[in-house]
Order: C-alpha cells, then sequence, then structure tokens
C-alpha cells in the first residue's frame, strides 16, 4: 500500500524493480557474453571489474552519505599492498589474502573517519587527501617493505579455493573479479534499500533533520565510510592478486579522480551507475588510444562535459533524457 | 502538588561575543504543560531551543529532563530521552516522500534505523505508522509526493508530525505557523489543539491570538531575559509586555 518516494535515488532503484528481474539481470548476463567474446581482451575487463567495484563504493560514500572524499585511492592502495604483502609474507590464498585485506582497509577506514568525518565540504576534501598523500609518501620511502618506485615485486598466487590456477589467458582472474564483485554489489544492494541506507540518504539531503530525530550523524558515517573503505580495499586487492603487482600509482590522487569520473558518468545514487560509468570510461578509453594514443583524456573530457551538462543523472538518464525531450518535440512546432 | 518538572532550566546563559542571547534563564515545564514563549525579534527565542537541543554549548547553566541532567548529553541523545523540537525554518529531506521523512524518525525511534537486515517487516510497521499519523494531521492525501513538491503550509505540518512521531514528553514548537499565510494558519492552529494533552509543549509564536488562546502561561524573552512570566491574562495587561511589544496587537 505505501509507497516509495516518487523520484528519489531509492524509487529509481524499486521502479527498475517493478520492470522485473530482466534489467538487474542484464549487466551480469553481459559480464559472461564479454567473458565469452572478449578473447585476449580480458585482463582489460577484468580491470574494468574492479574499477566497477572501486566506484561502487564511492558511491556508497559520495553518491549515498554525502561525504566528499578524493581518498578512495589511499584505500584501494592500502588494499592492493595489504593482499600483495600478504601473499609474499603469509599465505598465498587469493580468498584468504582479499577477506584479510578487505579487513585491513575497513579498519584503516574506520580509525580516519573517526578521524575526520566530523569535518564537512572542502575540509573534509583535503584531510581525505591529506590521508591518501600521507599513505603514497610512505610507501615510497618504505624501500624495504613496498618496494618504493620499483613497488612490489614477485607476488606468487596459490589456486581460487585451491581448485583455479590463475590461468595465461585471465579466465580465472575475471570470474574471479566478477564473483568478488558480485557478493559485494549484494551487500550494497541490501544497504541501501535498508533503513540504515536511508538514514545516510537522510544525512546526505539535511543534516540537521537528521540530528532532530536523534540519528548519531557521526557514528553513521563513520560506518558507511569504513564500509566504503573496506570495499575500496577489496578492490585494490583484486588488483594485486590480478596483476601480480601493487605499484605506487595505486595509491595516486589520479586513482580517485578516476572513479570520481566514473561515478559522475554513469550516474550517482543508482548503482548500476557505477557499472555503466566504469564501462564506458574503459572502453572509450581503449578505443581512443587507439584512435590517438596522445589524446584519449581529450575524449573522455568531452563526455564528461556532454553527459554532465546534459545528462543530470549521468548515463543512467540517457534513456529518461531521451524520452522527456522526445515527447515535448512536438510541443515546441508553432 | 509538585510532579517532577518534564522540562527544568536553570541559570542558562549564552553570549555570541559581546551579544548576550541568553541570560540566566529559569523555566519549569510540568507534563502536560502549555507554555507560550513570546518576545521581539532577536530576543533569542530560537537560540533558548538550540541551547535545550544541543545544537548551541551553553555557557552557564544546567537543563534537566524528568528530573535527569541532560547536559552532558549528545543532541541525538537528548531525543531519544524525549526531547523534540520543530524548526522555525523547514528542516526536512526534500527529496524524500513526505510519509517516508515521518518513517525514518519512527525508525530512529524504535532503534531500527541502523539495521541492513531483517529490518522488512519492521520497515513496513514505521511506514504504515507513518501513514497514520498523516492521516491524523490531515496531510494523507500527499504522504508519496516529494517534500519539495508541498505547498509551505504542508511542510509546516510536517514538521509537526515528525517531531509527534517521536513520541516525546517535551516538545518544543519554534512558530510552527512562519511563513504561512494568515488565511491557512488556522489549519496549524487547529492542529496545535488536537497535541496530546500528557506532552509538555513550549511554544514560540508571534501571533498573539494564537499564543493566549493555546497557552496556559507566557514567558516574555527580551534581549535573552525574562522580563516577566504569567497567566496569558496578567501578561496581556502588562504594561512591560505593551511597551515591548508598541505597534503589536497584544490583545
Ligand atoms: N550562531 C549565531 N552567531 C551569532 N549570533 C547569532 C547566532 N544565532 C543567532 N544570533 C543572534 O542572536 C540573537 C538572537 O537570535 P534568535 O534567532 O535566537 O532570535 P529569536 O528570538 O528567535 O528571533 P525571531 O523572532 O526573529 O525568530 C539575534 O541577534 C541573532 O542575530
Ligand atoms: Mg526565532
Amino acid at each position: 500500500m505505501t509507497t516509495l518516494p516518487t523520484r528519489s535515488g531509492l524509487a529509481e532503484l524499486s521502479a527498475q524493480g517493478r520492470l522485473g528481474l530482466a534489467w538487474h539481470a542484464l549487466p551480469w548476463v553481459l559480464a559472461f557474453v564479454v567473458f565469452y567474446m572478449a578473447e585476449g581482451y580480458l585482463s582489460l575487463w577484468t580491470n574494468a571489474l574492479i574499477m566497477i567495484l572501486l566506484t561502487l563504493s564511492l558511491d556508497l560514500a559520495l553518491g549515498y552519505a554525502g561525504i566528499v572524499t578524493l581518498g578512495q585511492a589511499a584505500f584501494f592502495g592500502f588494499g592492493a599492498y595489504a593482499a600483495g604483502l600478504f601473499a609474499i609474507h603469509v599465505h598465498n590464498d587469493p580468498l584468504i589474502g582479499l577477506v584479510t585485506a578487505t579487513a585491513l582497509s575497513g579498519l584503516f577506514g574506520f580509525v580516519t573517519g573517526i578521524l575526520i568525518l566530523h569535518t564537512q565540504g572542502v575540509t573534509l576534501l583535503m584531510l581525505t587527501l591529506a590521508v591518501a598523500g600521507l599513505l603514497a609518501e610512505w610507501a615510497n620511502r618504505a624501500y624495504e617493505i613496498t618496494g618504493g618506485d620499483d613497488g612490489l615485486q614477485g607476488v606468487r598466487m596459490g589456486p581460487v579455493l585451491g581448485l583455479f590456477r590463475f590461468d595465461l589467458y585471465g579466465k580465472t582472474a575475471y570470474l574471479y573479479s566478477l564473483a568478488v564483485l558480485f557478493v559485494w554489489f549484494v551487500v550494497v544492494w541490501r544497504i541501501i534499500v535498508s533503513p540504515f541506507g536511508r538514514s545516510l540518504d537522510g544525512i546526505r539531503q539535511n543534516p540537521a533533520r537528521m540530528r532532530a530525530i536523534g540519528t548519531p550523524v557521526w557514528w553513521r558515517l563513520v560506518a558507511i565510510y569504513t564500509i566504503s573503505a573496506a570495499m575500496a580495499g577489496t578492490a585494490g586487492a583484486l588488483s594485486a592478486q590480478t596483476t601480480r603487482f601493487v605499484g605506487l600509482t595505486t595509491l595516486s590522487v589520479l586513482v580517485s579522480g578516476t572513479a570520481l569520473v566514473m561515478l559522475m558518468l554513469g550516474g550517482t545514487r543508482r548503482i548500476y551507475g557505477a557499472f555503466l560509468g566504469a564501462t564506458v570510461y574503459v572502453i572509450v578509453q581503449d578505443y581512443a588510444a587507439k584512435v590517438n594514443p596522445f589524446y584519449w583524456m581529450f575524449f573522455i573530457g568531452a563526455l564528461l562535459m556532454a553527459t554532465v551538462l546534459f545528462l543530470e543523472g549521468g548515463l543512467m538518464d540517457l534513456g529518461a533524457t531521451v524520452r522527456k525531450y522526445w515527447r515535448r518535440a512536438p510541443v515546441k512546432k508553432p | 502538588m509538585t510532579a517532577t518538572p518534564a522540562l527544568s532550566v536553570s541559570g542558562l546563559s549564552k553570549n555570541f561575543g559581546a551579544l548576550a542571547v541568553a541570560q540566566s534563564i529559569d523555566l519549569d515545564l510540568v507534563p502536560g504543560a502549555r507554555m507560550g514563549l513570546i518576545g521581539p525579534n532577536g530576543a533569542g527565542k530560537t537560540t533558548f531551543v538550540n541551547l535545550l537541543t544541543g545544537m548551541l554549548r551553553p555557557d552557564a547553566g544546567s537543563i534537566s529532563l524528568g528530573g535527569e541532567p541532560i547536559d552532558r548529553l549528545k543532541p541525538e541523545d537528548r531525543v531519544r530521552r524525549g526531547l523534540a523540537r520543530t524548526h522555525q525554518i523547514n528542516t526536512l529531506l526534500n527529496e524524500t516522500s513526505v510519509c517516508e521523512n515521518v518513517a525514518i524518525a519512527i525508525a530512529e525511534r524504535d532503534r531500527i534505523a541502523w539495521r541492513t537486515l531483517r529490518f522488512g517487516p519492521q520497515w513496513r510497521a514505521c511506514l504504515d505508522e507513518a501513514q497514520d499519523r498523516l492521516r491524523q494531521i490531515g496531510i494523507a492525501e500527499v504522504a508519496d509526493r516529494r517534500v519539495s513538491e508541498l505547498p509551505y503550509g504542508q511542510q509546516r505540518l510536517l514538521e509537526i508530525a515528525i517531531a509527534l512521531a517521536l513520541k516525546p514528553r517535551v516538545l518544543l514548537l519554534d512558530e510552527p505557523a512562519a511563513g504561512v499565510p494568515s488565511a491557512e494558519s488556522h489549519v496549524i492552529h487547529d492542529v496545535l489543539e488536537q497535541l496530546p494533552a500528557d506532552i509538555a509543549i513550549l511554544i514560540i509564536e508571534h501571533d498573539m491570538d494564537v499564543v493566549f488562546r493555546f497557552a496556559r502561561e507566557i514567558t516574555v524573552l527580551v534581549q535573552g531575559r525574562i522580563l516577566t512570566r504569567g497567566e496569558p491574562a496578567v501578561i496581556a495587561a502588562n504594561p512591560e509586555v505593551r511597551a515591548v511589544y508598541l505597534g503589536r496587537s497584544v490583545v
């Protein structure tokens, strides 16, 4: 009887829900199509899956909870180094390494979140950048541990579940990443439709309102920041395990920026926005780099500008926007 | 008969730089009280509410709720102990539906708002209760609309519905009809008449007719200081109050 709001991000989701399972199955079906079609390209698509995961983690913090952050790289890199070091020094089982890296990244997010989440806006943005910057600087200096500029070499991974070896064609890496992405996707889904997710949506819109109904705003933000950090850590760990290398670039602010561009492209607070944005980005980047290796950033930039200017909610809004103009067009005629 | 006051304030003081906005304010609300707080613009009425809710820290003084001191509690913990407020300027979730605005408050009241698992039945109960509360306050027909699509008057009613949904012991109403055209403000005043009798209510209101009808006791605040306090008839007859409100209609 009672229905969800008319057009908020959450309603969008439930409206799609009524369209049936077909839409929700689509991304995963496409993922398998890619698996069978993209022979020789699988490492590119594995990277796309990892970037989707990272973008989704940003959507939780920035999109839903409104935490202005450019610090996702800190957790991505942290997760990558954690997974790499774990494989080298402790155990080469991918899943144990992945879970450990995820948990440690979450802990790192929790501690930094407690320190910085009482601030807002530009101050918060600067602090998230500072955390990423400090970590990058540390990784650069701690040559004995991280390999500094040369990166972390010699990561050897055991087979997934003791059964599936990482093969030369990247098939295992792709399916492994896809499975991990799916697990996180389900978690994110649960969060955003839950009362917890709704309270985050409220905090983003109006913290004063949430305080007036008794919401412990700061704790809720710390909680989602921790989850988001853990998720970004998983993405980093996947990157380390599937490429068997961790470099300083995993900690660079460029990683945060790329995730932000992907999120803006696809659309915030739409769960599939991360999927669409990251995929389009990777395709355009790959294609444009072939056409002209020096100007691929130009294509991405132009695409982003067009999206932000014409599509309020990113590419996820493309269908709705086209329909709107389609309907309006005949009326304009004199 | 001396019941424990629902809310008790003593010696509350606050300065904004050189400006004293609260000067040693004492105030008691018995359970079921209907207290009017009046005073000219800038007297410090909203600041007083913010001090009570913990949004502002006082320089001195103490506050207790139902006999227990709450000075050290954070705003959210004060709400959880039964202190609710409405805002002079609408403070709502504009992109969210009217019904969910209330449901989120109920979820918070029932301590299920942090849940991510097995919340289905409870959340549905929250939505149902929200729907009932909207019906009681007369805006059930816009339950599924976004708040930003609502006329201002209905948004004012929603402010009240949300505060009531918290089942408070003490309710602070900061100019509930502010910004509503006078032709429509009677709707809000009717709602005020119907508020549960056991809640202790402090109402800030510029419309003297409304305050004098609603309140059983009135406190007059001028420049952060309590000028006088008493029954409506006594206040209306007070020459000092008349002087402060010169040009306004004091009954
Ligand atoms: N955060 C603040 N910092 C500095 N001064 C403030 C602050 N908030 C309010 N003031 C000042 O304190 C005084 C009291 O403001 P307050 O809003 O409490 O008045 P009020 O009695 O609610 O007035 P009104 O009837 O207009 O709502 C005003 O002079 C106001 O400018
Ligand atoms: Mg005021």
